[in-house]
């Protein structure tokens, strides 16, 4: 269970982007969370992962309540999260290839002895050729690259995916395709996700269940922006 | 691409500001041409010179067995010839050679105290950075108190310390430079780790450590590595200055702040070259060094390469 308990979070305490938020996600469950641009649906996957520190309100991963963000997580909470971000040239580091990329959770966790395995392995399940994973990530395609992210994020098994508006830069066919390697993936492991978009076409169809950031917030101002949204 | 040449030139008058215009500015054709080839001609003559001047400090010593501390007094103060081309000085000693030697030393200073200057530097600036919160504060002040003295001043203190040699300035210089670099590795670092990549190797499960080094170091090395090509002519400088006053080597020993110092005497006099030569030493290789870094600036310039990804 995924617990996203009355959150305020955002980058100036005086202005939260994220006011009072409540969301729960089950064990297995997709849930996909729609909302405009500039709402503060990244920000809620950022604090979700344990990325950012929320300024009020608790994150409660599988019963055990988060007690610190970003490094100061425990690393086996951390890695319970595989993340991918909607900017793929931004979420990789220009330096690494492919296969650097998608092996460096499994270097930096010290199992660097299930690279020769997995990586291949991911790549299948993607979808990228081999012959792309020793290219750096300019000389790959958006699409591309954000199929090694999603590689990146798999290759610890971790229990839960955030996916941030993970095919807004993408096209029609790959959209599909990693929403496919993902589904994939949940039904092998049965991880639970958290979609985030403002695609509802896309996320009615991909999740099990779609929530509305209006319904999300604090039931009185929810009430409040309600109507003025519409 | 026609119309951009067009309204090239007007753009760059009437859309000062605007995010185009430096790509603008950068299609008339003549101009762009033109400080194409002198930035060439720049960068290879500072490169010829460099060249130069590393070969003769590397070959001359150790192959010409040349005593440059070898006194005649006959030959004391004789203008530039065949035999000594930059002439004597007040005790004999060929001068051609007494530069060499003294360009030796101050590169060997120059190199090695920008080096270690860069890498305190460089780990004082990623430390502040990547631990953030108080440490960042209290270390970044602590560079501010230091910075707020004159780096000459700092460095007398710190050569009149030891006994005089080459190591003291050495250590002189490097203690007293690595300040701005600690701010400009500072800077960088904190630019790049709010990148999602970062977020992402946070999320893979990596140490403080190693996202420090594994992504952050490795983003700022060319800007480091800058840092530290610029930060040689300004050691040799200081290296020089140090000398001039009597702090850094000792006079019998040549160093180019040691040989301007020694040809005081005789400038007075009306000899003009145990003074010009070793300037020239000065200045010279210094502004190479200077033009090479330059022109390796406008390669890594972040701005050119967001440009080209236009």
């Amino acid at each position: 269970m995924l617990e996203l308990r009355s959150l305020t979070a955002g980058y100036d305490r005086r202005a939260p982007v994220v006011r009072d938020v409540s969301l729960t996600v089950a064990p297995g469950e997709s849930v996909g969370l729609l909302g405009p641009s500039g709402c503060g649906k990244s920000t809620l996957a950022r604090v979700a992962a344990l990325l950012h520190q929320p300024d009020r309100g608790q994150v409660v991963v599988d019963g055990e309540p988060a007690r610190g963000w970003r490094h100061r997580a425990p690393r086996a909470q951390r890695t319970a999260f595989g993340v991918v971000f909607q900017q793929p040239r931004l979420s990789a580091d220009p330096r690494l290839t492919l296969t650097q990329l998608i092996a460096e959770p499994l270097r930096a966790t010290g199992r660097a002895a299930d690279v020769q395995e997995r990586v291949p392995d991911l790549a299948r399940t993607v979808g990228l050729g081999t012959d792309l994973l020793g290219r750096r990530p300019h000389e790959v395609s958006d699409g591309q690259l954000q199929r090694a992210c999603l590689a990146r994020a798999l290759v610890l098994r971790p229990r839960w995916l955030i996916c941030d508006e993970m095919t807004a830069m993408l096209d029609a066919s790959t959209t599909a395709a990693l929403v496919a390697a993902v589904e994939e993936y949940r039904a092998e492991s049965g991880a639970g996700l958290l979609a985030v978009g403002h695609d509802r076409v896309l996320l009615e169809r991909w999740c099990e269940r779609t929530v509305e950031w209006g319904e999300l917030v604090g039931a009185a101002q929810g009430a409040a922006e309600r109507p003025a949204a519409k | 691409m026609a119309e951009t040449r067009t309204t090239a030139g007007a753009g760059t008058t009437a859309d000062t500001g605007t995010v185009w215009r430096p790509v603008a500015g950068r299609s008339v054709a003549g101009s762009r041409k033109a400080s194409r080839s002198t930035r060439a001609w720049r960068v290879w003559s500072s490169a010829a010179i460099v060249v130069a001047v590393v070969l003769a400090v590397l070959i001359v010593p150790p192959l010409a067995d040349l005593d440059e501390q070898a006194v005649h007094l006959a030959d004391k103060l004789l203008p530039p010839s065949l035999e000594h081309p930059f002439g004597t000085d007040d005790v004999g000693r060929d001068l051609l050679l007494r530069c060499v030697y003294g360009l030796r030393v101050s590169l060997l200073v120059g190199v090695v105290a920008a080096v270690v200057a860069t890498v305190i530097g460089t780990a004082v600036g990623a430390l502040a950075a990547s631990a953030g919160g108080w440490v960042d504060r209290v270390v970044m002040r602590l560079v501010d108190v230091f910075s707020s003295v004159p780096h000459l001043l700092l460095g007398i203190f710190i050569v009149a310390m030891f006994r005089p040699g080459v190591w003291p300035v050495v250590i002189s210089v490097a203690l007293t430079h690595w300040l701005s670099t600690a701010r400009i590795v500072r800077a960088e670092v904190l630019s790049l780790r709010s990148r999602p990549y970062v977020d992402a190797a946070i999320s893979g499960g990596a140490s403080r450590w190693r996202v420090t080094v594994r992504h952050l170091l490795p983003g700022v090395l060319p800007q480091a590595g800058l840092a530290a090509v610029l930060m040689v002519p300004h050691a040799i400088w200081h290296e020089s200055a140090l000398s001039f006053l009597g702090l850094g080597l000792p006079t019998h020993q040549a160093s180019l702040g040691t040989l301007v110092q020694g040809a005081r005497s005789s400038l007075l006099a009306g000899d003009w070259w145990p003074t010009l030569f070793p300037g020239l030493f000065i200045i010279v290789p210094t502004l190479a060094i200077a033009g090479l870094a330059g022109a390796w600036r406008d390669r890594i310039n972040p701005r050119r390469r967001s440009e080209l990804m236009l």
